[in-house]
């Protein structure tokens, strides 16, 4: 157990300083030269040089990656180019609108996906499944932000139950922030749903066929009960591998949604920084971001290990 | 009264009809065996009485279990009913218990749902009912999961799920196919206490009419969906009045008939001059042992221990032993798969190991394998030309098409198949004719060695028959050396002139087939003979306990 631990973790890290060469190097190549647009078009090429000595622009490229990255260590991200104040003040004020989006995106697509596998699982090949199934393929094929501007016109401009976009912040209260969270949470979670109900569906399938099921059910356990205890957690891996990868795409997501909703995440933050060359703040954000899902993939290793006890005593 | 009266039970999935008036009952306290090959029906007709079917399946006739009719019953009543008044131990035990519970909540979840029972409780109840199967706390905790045990221990839990409420049916399908003989004594033993004590009705399923003799009072025979015989099990076997009882009885203990067996070196000046085929010299072979923490492991595992010993050409020779003896590591490395971890291996005066794959290709040419497993062992999207001519590409001189489907005609035809085959697909074929596909692509490359690992143990009695008189056809007529490897000595007797028996990594005992078989030395072959089933015993010891 602890050599399967030390082994995710070292694999999490290593991954995590492959990433950050690769974002800083896929930055580098870029073109576009930062100085010349916080200066303007018509500054000097005097005026520029001085400026990219300034920022550290002209040192030898490992250098730059070493103090940078080094930074990153220390939670020091550098200054925005575009607004000249810390990234990480940027950072933290936007962090509080992603990080609990993506969250209960999350929540929700699971608590959606879960039971509608379990149902379809339940009645293979019979209507209900057909229809949740159908359902879903349709959950997948809708692109979120159509589906987002549906929930708009649907709960904001008809129903006027929801803000159709913005943030109020949270110091406006938890009920208006996370009111004006639901609709960009749901859009996300749908069609990540959709896709987290049809592998729960197929796994759950697959061990129903297992001998075990068959045992559980001489036992005298009703189909339903058999379901929960026997099959679903069995059922798991599969599940949290897509859930894993899910968490990426949500994060991602997020770019388009928080656009559509008008919501001042981080996602909207590194559309605006990418259109406005702040490299600096693009490098940091994408960074976190990477981060954010080696932990979470980290996280689903460890937890194969929690719900398989063949994992635990391997080696 | 009858416990369980099966009458007239027909049974059809969508169109196709399963079940054909099929008659059984089982008495409290009896064991009524329940006979046929596989697709008669036998398990179908237990998880009728279960009711477990698939659900496109339409049963009529009338099922009773202690006065309730089970057809009509609902669900709830079933559930009411299975793993408390009926239980049922199945064939795999290697996949039949959830491998994500410990045996303990396994054991203990049919106990707490039927009896309301608190945990405490019925956790209190699964550990008596693991120490009667003979799982003594010390060595199997309730904490333990499905994968630290072995497949015996673990139809021992599987056992003790169906027998932890004391049910007054039990029905053990083939449950004890999957192990071998020793183990398989074992279980049968402990599933004969358990019926004598709680006065037990066991429903006995299996395709070994051995097995079933030594077990049951009655016996009920079953082909294609139909009881052919069913009667008092000693009279019925040694009476053999109907025309398919005679055939299986005989299929059990059919012998090959061959004329040339192959003489032992000090009997045949001639042969003793003649170099072995395979030479096999103190091959030792040690797996890692278990990793304890980051920077300590176990001892590691010896699995094959300085064996040594020779095959002549032509000769037939079986490896006896008990699962995890060794033998399947030791095929492995006489067909070059795995290396050793010290000895050699010599094939036609060649050494064979440490050698790379190029190296070996002459080597390959001249030993097949055939696996014990009929299904599992072709890819069902490749045609049976393809399949069958597989081995030629290690030819020197790679075959032209023409050339490749005449060799592939003539592997089909020596087996028994015909030539037309060669453009059909594996499913196309029952699993007897798939095993021969097996042999025509052991033989195709005219190998020297023909290496066979159980390669009748999944099949039916009948079939099982065929393939070892085709086996023996092939010996006499190509003069190619067997390695058979066999945990039923009753194949081993029928078809090789010398056995071999295996314990522990170790070779103990070797000799002539006969003479090993019936004048045991050591203890492990001792045991592997006390334990096997034999037809003809178990009859007369039937008959001899009637009178």
């Amino acid at each position: 157990m602890t050599v399967y631990l030390l082994k995710r973790l070292a694999i999490a890290l290593i991954t995590l300083v492959l990433a950050s060469m690769v974002v800083f190097a896929v930055l580098e190549i870029i073109p576009g030269d930062p100085a010349r647009l916080m200066l303007g078009m018509n500054a000097s090429a005097d005026q520029v040089e001085l400026l990219r000595n300034q920022m550290g622009l002209n040192a030898p490229l490992p250098a730059r990656y070493l103090h940078w990255a080094g930074g990153l260590l220390s939670l020091d991200f550098g200054r925005s180019y575009t607004y000249s104040v810390p990234v990480i003040d940027l950072v933290r004020e936007r962090i509080v609108v992603s990080l609990p989006l993506a969250l209960i995106a999350l929540a929700l697509s699971t608590i959606i996906a879960i039971p509608v596998g379990l149902f379809s699982a339940g009645r293979h090949g019979r209507a209900g499944d057909t229809i949740a199934m159908g359902a879903a393929q349709l959950g997948v094929a809708v692109p979120n932000f159509w589906f987002a501007l549906m929930l708009i016109y649907l709960f904001a401009v008809w129903l006027r139950l929801v803000p159709a976009g913005g943030f109020p912040g949270w110091s406006a209260g938890i009920w208006p922030a996370l009111k004006s969270l639901i609709l960009p949470a749901i859009a996300l979670a749908l069609p990540q749903a959709a896709i987290l109900a049809r592998v729960t569906r197929s796994a759950l399938i697959e061990v129903l066929n297992e001998d075990y099921i068959r045992t559980a059910r001489a036992k005298g356990l009703p189909y339903r009960a058999v379901l929960w205890r026997h099959a679903l957690r069995n059922a798991m891996i599969p599940v949290l591998t897509i859930l894993g990868l899910q968490f990426a795409f949500l994060l991602a997501g997020t770019i388009i949604i928080e656009n559509v909703f008008y919501l001042p995440g981080l996602g909207r933050l590194v559309f605006q920084a990418i259109t406005q060359r702040d490299l600096i703040v693009v490098e940091s954000v994408v960074m976190l971001l990477v981060a954010a899902v080696i932990a979470v993939n980290l996280l689903v290793d460890l937890s194969y290990a929690v719900v398989d006890p063949r994992l635990r005593s391997r080696q | 009264m009858s416990l369980l009266e099966i009458e007239k039970l027909s049974l059809t999935i969508g169109d196709t009809p399963i079940l054909r008036d099929v008659e059984l009952s089982v008495a409290p306290g009896e064991v009524m065996g329940l006979v046929g090959e596989s697709g008669s029906g036998k398990s179908i007709t237990a998880l009728t009485v279960m009711r477990l079917l698939p659900w496109a399946a339409r049963a009529t006739g009338h099922v009773t279990f202690d006065g309730i009719d089970i057809l009509a019953a609902s669900e709830d009543q079933m559930c009411a009913l299975r793993g408390d008044d009926i239980g049922m131990v199945f064939q795999e035990p290697m996949t039949a218990l959830n491998p994500v519970k410990t045996i303990g909540e396994q054991v203990a979840e049919g106990i707490r749902w039927h009896t309301r029972a608190s945990r405490a409780d019925a956790e209190d109840r699964a550990r008596k009912m693991l120490d009667r199967v003979g799982l003594p706390a010390a060595q199997f905790p309730l904490s333990r999961y499905p994968h630290e045990l072995s497949g015996g221990q673990r139809q021992r839990v599987v056992i003790a799920i169906a027998c932890a409420l004391k049910p007054k049916l039990l029905i053990a399908d083939e449950p004890t196919t999957a192990l071998d003989v020793v183990l398989q004594a074992q279980i049968l033993d402990l599933l004969r206490d358990l019926v004598a004590e709680n006065r037990m009705g066991l429903l006995l399923i299996s395709h070994d009419l051995a097995v079933v003799t030594e077990m049951a009072e009655r016996i009920t025979i079953l082909r294609h969906g139909e009881v052919m015989e069913a009667g008092d099990t000693a009279r019925t076997l040694s009476e053999q009045l109907h025309p398919y009882t005679r055939q299986l009885a005989q299929a059990s203990t059919h012998v090959p008939a061959r004329p040339r067996t192959h003489a032992v070196g000090q009997d045949n000046p001639l042969l003793q001059v003649a170099k072995p085929l395979l030479q096999v010299d103190s091959v030792t072979r040690d797996y890692p042992g278990r990793r304890k923490s980051l920077l300590k492991r176990a001892a590691p595992i010896r699995a094959v221990d300085d064996v040594s010993f020779s095959i002549d050409p032509g000769q037939s020779v079986a490896l006896v032993g008990r699962s995890g003896c060794g033998k399947s590591t030791l095929a492995r490395m006489v067909l070059a798969l795995d290396g050793p971890t010290s000895g050699t291996i010599r094939f036609r005066g060649q050494v064979i190991t440490g050698k790379s794959e190029a190296e070996l290709k002459p080597a390959r040419r001249d030993m097949q394998v055939v696996f014990q497993d009929p299904y599992g062992s072709f890819d069902p999207r490749q045609k049976v030309e393809k399949l069958v001519g597989e081995p030629l590409h290690v030819l020197e001189n790679k075959p032209t098409n023409t050339e490749r489907r005449e060799m592939v005609a003539k592997a089909l035809h020596e087996v028994g198949l015909s030539p037309r085959d060669m453009d059909k697909y594996p499913h196309e074929f029952s699993g007897g004719q798939r095993q021969r596909l097996s042999i025509a692509r052991a033989i195709i490359t005219r190998p020297k060695l023909v290496v066979a690992d159980e390669p009748v143990s999944a099949l039916d009695v009948s079939i099982r028959a065929q393939i070892l008189d085709l086996f023996a056809e092939l010996n006499q007529k190509l003069g190619v050396a067997y390695l058979f490897i066999t945990h039923d000595l009753t194949v081993a007797r029928a078809i090789t002139d010398q056995v071999m028996i295996m314990h522990d990594g170790k070779i103990v005992e070797r000799g002539r087939t006969s003479e090993v078989l019936d004048h045991p030395q050591s203890e492990a072959a001792k045991a592997l003979v006390a334990a096997a089933p034999d037809l003809h015993r178990a009859i007369a010891r039937r008959l001899q306990e009637q009178g």
